[in-house]
């Protein structure tokens, strides 16, 4: 790999220094990805609070660190691990640092699930490249994102989930990916494909072992067939210390549906990028988004909902409660082209201030094309309902237990529509707990 | 029910009150003695709704004059969390909806939180369901009121019969009813104050404060009051609901003290 894109960016510098080269594919189009991303990369510049796209997250605690490659993971014991496991989630990929751990994980094979793919990237690339070619690199776009390009630049591994066509995948595919050791930037690639009409649901999970200084640089691309349904439940809980960058691209196809629920509950600085492309008619997608932080978290949320074919259908909730002297930030951007007739999109951008230092910055943003089209938006920032806090108060709550009850609801009802019951019960217990501790 | 030897639960003197500065409450006078039902009636902006928010209180309306003892203690030294352990209970005209809040979570939070604060045993979830699905019966509440947000999505009735549940839960010293039949129908009203007739007792008080004279069909009071321009400007027994109903409010003609501050 090139190093000369380093060029004067010393934040660069250090996420590419020392990166174990990766080996060339057979792949000659893997190859050629790559070589671009490598390319792009070297071009883009860290991005400041000058750039529109990122004027409430400033970098620059992250330019400060140096990272260095994950060493050899740590065996890691079983029981580490199983602290997250989701018991309904027969299927299960755990990553350690960006390194796939075959042994602590139960992919599809193990279960005989005939034609369903899900196992590390870089195993079954080769095997698959047909399957994988179409989708991948295509959706994440780098030209213009500095954390896709370097992902892509490093693009060796990460959870790979395809459906065959027609199948309804009745256990959720856990997808775990733990942080252990301080200083490291990871990349982790992740390829989901629901071919048409398949089902499935998939949770895609970070985590982290301590309150460790690192990067993780995550890029996911989804691809939903004709008719297909995909539910993405993605959580963030980092170390508050650490820094994560998240790339989401997802397409949908004819009659397509795609439901997907992020939570950020870590990271020292947290910027998730959602971009949803309805690229056929009849799609439907419904977002729901929450952020809860404290201290001097920072959580970026970045979304859009692409509406580019007639007949598409939108539905967005997103919610930040900001306590301490924490940063929300919401950017939700709906796109109408012309000619995506009788789109019908509704968002709502909903957020609790808990603290007079802590700040909420929220920005819906419509681009309106077609002129058949039902598109409503709202946004609203407020405080806890002192009405609210009466009533509880008047039944003998004290103003503690009423403010955290209040504020746990709020939270609730996005964490409420998370499909897998007990990872509901364990985040609302994790919110809950972090709502007392204020 | 009047005993000669009951004790004082509540005692108002001279109570004034504001809302922005607006003065509602000009001097309200009430004695409520255990064992008692007393019913507060009077026109829109009379300030009766005022007085139990007050009494409750709720941080808009501000106290500008007199006193309230309640069992002898000064009312409004306490927080409302206080004065609900305390044992007084407000039911809202317009309970509020907190979705997210499960009602029964809700309802078990603040019986445990009245338990310990009377050095009883608490309930965990398994044993508080129980008990609470008892005392839904007592106001034919379908259970599956417990599994909703706090008062979500219910109709006018529910959120009355849920108000009445959660006095029977917290059992109080002193309960007061803010326009608890409006928005009733009759079925509903019946089943509302048959409840709230099953939790008089000689040693607790209610104050029922309506508009309307049918509640006291169902609810027998000691005394009537009607209240008119932040005061109570009579008093008497059931009989003078029957003639507020027949004759209505005007009769009882203007103020008869001057504004205080004039």
């Amino acid at each position: 790999m090139s190093m000369s894109l380093v060029n004067s960016n010393t934040y660069l510098e250090s996420l590419l220094q020392g990166q174990p080269r990766l080996p060339a594919s057979p792949l000659a189009w893997f190859n050629q990805l790559r070589a671009n991303a490598v390319d792009h990369a070297g071009r883009l510049k860290l991005p400041t609070t000058r750039d529109e796209e990122w004027r409430f997250t400033d970098l620059s605690p992250l330019a400060r660190q140096s990272f260095q490659p994950a060493r050899a993971a740590a065996a890691q014991q079983a029981a580490d691990v199983e602290h997250f496991s989701v018991a309904e989630a027969a299927i299960r990929l755990v990553f350690v640092d960006g390194k796939y751990m075959p042994q602590l994980s139960t992919p599809a094979e193990r279960l005989g699930n005939r034609g369903l793919i899900v196992t590390n990237l870089s195993s079954a690339i080769t095997a698959n490249a047909e399957a994988i070619e179409p989708h991948l690199g295509q959706y994440a776009r780098f030209e213009d994102n500095l954390f896709a390009a370097l992902n892509t630049a490093f693009l060796h591994d990460g959870a790979l989930v395809i459906v065959p066509r027609g199948a309804a995948i009745d256990t959720p595919v856990h997808v775990l990916l733990i942080a252990t050791q301080p200083e490291v930037a990871s990349h982790p690639r992740c390829l989901f494909i629901a071919e048409a009409g398949s089902e499935v649901t998939i949770l895609e999970d970070y985590v982290s072992l301590n309150e460790a200084v690192y990067v993780t640089n995550a890029v996911t691309e989804i691809a939903v067939g004709d008719n297909a349904r995909i539910s993405h439940i993605r959580v963030q809980r980092d170390s508050t210390e650490a820094f994560h960058i998240g790339n989401c691209a997802v397409s949908l196809a004819h009659a397509s549906r795609y439901r997907s629920v992020s939570v950020a509950l870590g990271a020292r600085i947290s910027r998730y990028d959602l971009n949803t492309g309805l690229d056929a008619e009849d799609a439907e997608c419904v977002i729901d988004g929450l952020a809860l932080i404290n201290g001097r978290q920072l959580a970026d949320t970045h979304s859009s909902i692409d509406h580019a074919k007639p007949n598409c259908t939108s539905r967005q909730l997103h919610k930040c409660i900001a306590d301490g002297s924490a940063h929300a930030v919401f950017n939700g951007k709906i796109m109408v082209r012309a000619g995506a007739q009788n789109t019908d999109s509704a968002q709502s951008s909903r957020n609790l201030l808990l603290n007079a230092k802590a700040r909420i910055d929220t920005k819906p943003q419509l681009e309106i094309f077609a002129n058949d089209v039902k598109c409503a938006h709202g946004a609203t920032v407020g405080q806890l309902d002192s009405e609210e806090l009466f009533y509880l108060k008047s039944r003998g709550l004290s103003g503690v237990t009423a403010r955290n009850l209040l504020t746990y609801a709020f939270g609730a009802e996005i964490i409420d529509r998370i499909p897998i019951a007990s990872l509901k019960y364990r985040l609302e217990q994790t919110v809950l707990e972090q709502i007392k501790k204020n | 029910m009047i005993h000669q030897d009951s004790k004082t639960i509540l005692e108002v003197s001279g109570l004034q009150a504001a809302v922005d500065g607006v003065e509602i409450l000009k001097g309200v006078d009430l004695i409520v003695k255990s064992g008692e039902v007393h019913a507060i009636m009077g026109t829109n902006g009379s300030g009766k709704s005022t007085f139990a928010k007050v009494l409750a209180g709720h941080s808009a309306y501000q106290v500008t004059g007199g006193s309230v003892l309640f069992e002898g203690q000064n009312l409004f030294d306490l927080e409302p969390e206080e004065r609900a352990r305390a044992g007084v209970f407000l039911a809202f005209q317009y309970p509020i909806e907190i979705p997210g809040v499960s009602n029964s979570h809700f309802l078990r939070l603040a019986y445990n939180t009245l338990q310990s604060q009377r050095g009883k045993d608490e309930l965990d979830p398994l044993e508080f369901e129980d008990f609470v699905r008892e005392k839904m019966k007592l106001l034919e509440m379908n259970p599956n009121f417990l599994d909703r947000g706090v008062n979500e999505g219910f109709s006018g009735g529910e959120k009355k019969r849920n108000e009445i549940l959660q006095m029977a839960l917290l059992e109080p010293r002193l309960a007061i009813l803010d326009e608890t039949d409006s928005g009733l129908d009759i079925d509903a009203l019946r089943i509302v104050t048959n409840g709230v007739n099953k939790l008089a007792n000689k040693d607790n008080a209610i104050i029922l404060v309506t508009h309307y004279q049918r509640m006291l069909n169902y609810i027998e009071p000691d005394y009537v009051h009607v209240m008119r321009g932040g005061r109570i400007v009579k008093t008497g027994g059931k009989e003078l609901a029957l003639d507020l109903e027949t004759r209505g409010y005007d009769w009882l003609g203007v103020e008869r003290r001057a504004p205080a501050s004039a």
